[in-house]
């Protein structure tokens, strides 16, 4: 048995947020109590978390673990370590590793691995169609018995409206969600970013909101139709937050995740940038897809997050080797790290008063952990795994190269400084990740 | 010769980074060099530049090229029309190792926007942007300053319409910065599928697809290159429809006033956007544009080298 005492815990699945004591045994919770109520049992391993928040282990739906294939950006290993010292002990990886999840012999791999090397849980997410060409449909059924939890083409979206519908009518049936990046790639056509004042300035062509807004009209009009669970990646304009309000007030089974990176930075960011890359903190580090979109759009994202309209925050956790960044922008591969600096990148707004704590917390745990229909994970009611994230609000630090524990190393947030940071993750009752070793 | 102003660049990327003192001292060095090219004989005696065009290109490259000769340098050269190099090696990589061989600086032409200022940032070597993508081509932009000049004195109050593509266009954004920093009123004319949607970061200008209503406002016509494949990717229907609506037609020309300068930064596509009797009438500067692009070449070469 283990304890954590005197921790300011805040577990939105049970409207919790006040001094507790958690009580785990056998990897679960076992009880949560008033501070002092387990000190008659005379634990040995006990954790003082006084001064302290303690949340139910963070969930991130959005992950790219590289694994099998792409061992040079990413693994199971490296990855799910990145993610544990992040705070994250449950992560959702993107189909499109090499060869893609499309079968069940490559979701059962990537669990076989998971197994052997994994620091916090993976749940695989499948291709929807095969080879993510957006021609033919995966073996969705076969995958989703060997455990995938979710079905993404991802960065391949999928052009033909007839095929997306039929994937939305056959996910239906195992009630998994369809995860769409909702973009029309004959608007956005390759643009390295967004359309905009930057854009036109700097000659590059752009990406409009309008490509957003297309695709999620879309989806919102299939799930309609078909009655399937659908979930926007990465929301990234203001527009889309529009549809999706219209949408879930009509009824349609419809969520959307949020990245801390389309929170935290616009579009001009690229104008200020620098090209210098060591290793790091390049301008090509500003580039991802959806693009970094105007500072408008990076206000509504977070107003819409604090009222739930937005219902999760997802990393998209994109790690890629220099020779992917270290080029001409537009030549540069999309995306960033996103593991470890998504919770102190949220403090930071939790500080700002642009988010609450409880949100931030629903936002990483209920939502994401409801989306993958786990209900072990993401809360701390009794018999639940003991994931356990241990935070400290106030604690000032700068992240430097050195704390990425990915293998790559493609973060626009070295050398930022931040207040507040993840002190302690457990995975299962077990330490996976303690700040001060 | 060359101004205090100019003896801290490091780099010519853009006519954006350039303030007006510099653009003024690079107008007034070529001047100088115009009159006594003799002056700067023997300006990069011993330095060697290396012409870097990853993108097809003739005279831009042979002015560049002049302009070192002119000055006792050396050129040494690569080109090559695609930027994926053989053998997979990346554009920073090819870069190290040209500039072990001892180059004291580069002149570069990438397709890709804003890759001299990535080899500039990252090598910290003297870089002369000879164009990249659709960002800024800023010789192309000090020359035409210095082209319009020469025949008015001051630049200060007139007005220049630059007419075509402006979207895919740096040619228009380098005189865009450029001309406006030296007073002069910009009008931008072009379809609407050819403008950039947003021009807020820009210093302000007149912007229209109405280029009848325009043409008697301006003191000189900067007439833009239409690339053939525009009108198969839908910007417009048909090189007709785009004479008919936005080329510089010998009828149009006449609507002008009487002493309104033509330019081009050429390759011109004659009867598309610009008739022949345009750009061969006594108004068209094109051919001043071409000599004098060599001395403000120089003076930039002299500028950021001496």
């Amino acid at each position: 048995m283990m304890l954590i005492k005197n921790a300011r815990v805040i577990d939105p699945s049970q409207n919790l947020d006040a001094e507790r004591d958690i009580l785990i045994e056998n990897e679960k919770i076992k009880a949560i109590d008033k501070p002092g109520s387990f000190d008659s049992l005379k634990i040995q391993n006990a954790v003082d978390a006084k001064g302290l928040i303690a949340t139910p282990g963070f969930v991130d739906v959005h992950v790219h673990l590289r694994e099998p294939g792409l061992e040079h950006k990413e693994t199971v290993k490296t990855g799910t370590t990145a993610a544990v010292h992040g705070g994250f002990t449950s992560v959702a990886s993107m189909a499109n590793s090499d060869p893609a999840n499309d079968n069940a012999r490559v979701t059962r791999y990537i669990l076989e691995r998971s197994c052997e090397a994994a620091m916090a849980r993976v749940f695989p997410i499948g291709a929807v169609t095969k080879g993510l060409k957006g021609e033919m449909l995966a073996d969705i059924g076969l995958m989703v018995e060997a455990g995938i939890r979710a079905i993404s083409d991802d960065g391949m979206p999928i052009m033909n409206s007839l095929l997306m519908r039929r994937a939305m009518e056959y996910a239906k049936m195992f009630d998994i969600p369809v995860i769409s990046h909702a973009e029309d790639l004959n608007l956005s056509q390759g643009s390295p970013m967004n359309e905009g004042a930057v854009s036109a300035l700097l000659g590059y062509s752009g990406n409009p909101n309008a490509s957003e807004e297309i695709m999620v009209a879309r989806e919102i009009a299939l799930a309609r139709l078909t009655g399937a669970r659908v979930h926007i990646a990465h929301v990234s304009t203001k527009e889309a937050i529009a549809q999706i309000k219209a949408a879930k007030e009509s009824g349609v089974k419809i969520t959307a995740e949020v990245t801390p990176h389309h929170l935290c930075l616009n579009d001009e960011f690229i104008l200020s940038g620098k090209h210098t890359c060591s290793h790091s903190h390049g301008k090509t580090d500003y580039k991802m897809a959806p693009p970094l979109r105007s500072p408008a759009d990076q206000t509504a994202l977070a107003q819409a997050l604090e009222s739930g309209l937005i219902d999760m925050v997802a990393s998209d956790h994109a790690p890629h080797g220099c020779v992917d960044k270290e080029v001409e922008f537009e030549l540069a591969a999309n995306g960033i790290l996103g593991l470890q600096t998504t919770v102190p990148l949220l403090l930071g707004l939790v500080h700002e008063k642009k988010l609450s704590l409880k949100r931030m917390v629903e936002s990483l745990t209920v939502a994401p952990a409801k989306l993958l229909g786990i209900s072990e994970i993401g809360t701390l009611k009794p018999g639940s795994h003991a994931d356990i994230t241990l935070l400290d609000l106030s604690e000032e630090w700068t992240l430097t190269l050195e704390h990425l524990v990915s293998k790559s190393k493609n973060s626009p947030f070295t050398a930022r400084k931040f207040k507040g940071r993840v002190k302690k993750t457990w995975v299962g009752g077990q330490l996976k990740y303690d700040s001060s070793k | 010769m060359f101004p205090e102003s100019l003896s801290r660049l490091k780099a010519v990327l853009t006519t954006r980074d350039l303030n007006s003192e510099q653009i003024e001292g690079f107008l007034s060095a070529a001047s100088q060099i115009k009159k006594n090219p003799e002056s700067v004989a023997q300006t990069l005696k011993g330095k060697t530049i290396l012409q870097f065009f990853v993108e097809n290109t003739t005279r831009t490259r042979m002015s560049f090229e002049t302009a070192v000769r002119k000055m006792g340098g050396m050129n040494v050269g690569f080109a090559t029309a695609s930027s994926s190099f053989s053998k997979g090696e990346t554009l920073l990589d090819t870069v190290r190792t040209i500039r072990q061989y001892g180059v004291d600086a580069i002149v570069m032409r990438h397709s890709s926007g804003e890759s001299p200022k990535f080899i500039h940032e990252n090598l910290n070597l003297p870089v002369i942007n000879a164009g990249d993508g659709q960002h800024e081509h800023p010789t192309q932009a000090l020359l035409d300053a210095f082209t319009l000049q020469e025949v008015w004195g001051s630049l200060k109050n007139k007005t220049v319409l630059i007419l075509g593509d402006i979207l895919h266009s740096r040619v228009a954004r380098s005189n865009i910065h450029a001309l406006t920093k030296l007073g002069v009123n910009v009008i931008l004319c072009a379809p609407n599928t050819l403008l950039p949607k947003d021009l807020s970061l820009f210093p302000k200008v007149e912007v229209t697809h109405k280029l009848d209503e325009v043409l008697s406002k301006a003191d000189a016509v900067m007439c833009l290159r239409i690339q053939f494949e525009r009108q198969s990717q839908n910007y417009f229907p048909s090189k007709h429809e785009y004479r008919h609506f936005w080329g510089l037609t010998v009828e149009r020309a006449a609507k002008l006033k009487p002493n309104t300068y033509i330019l081009h930064p050429g390759p011109m596509n004659r009867g598309l956007e610009i008739d022949s009797e345009v750009a061969d009438s006594k108004h068209s500067l094109i051919l001043k544009q071409v000599e004098n692009g060599v001395w403000v070449r120089m003076a930039v070469l002299g500028g950021i080298l001496r």
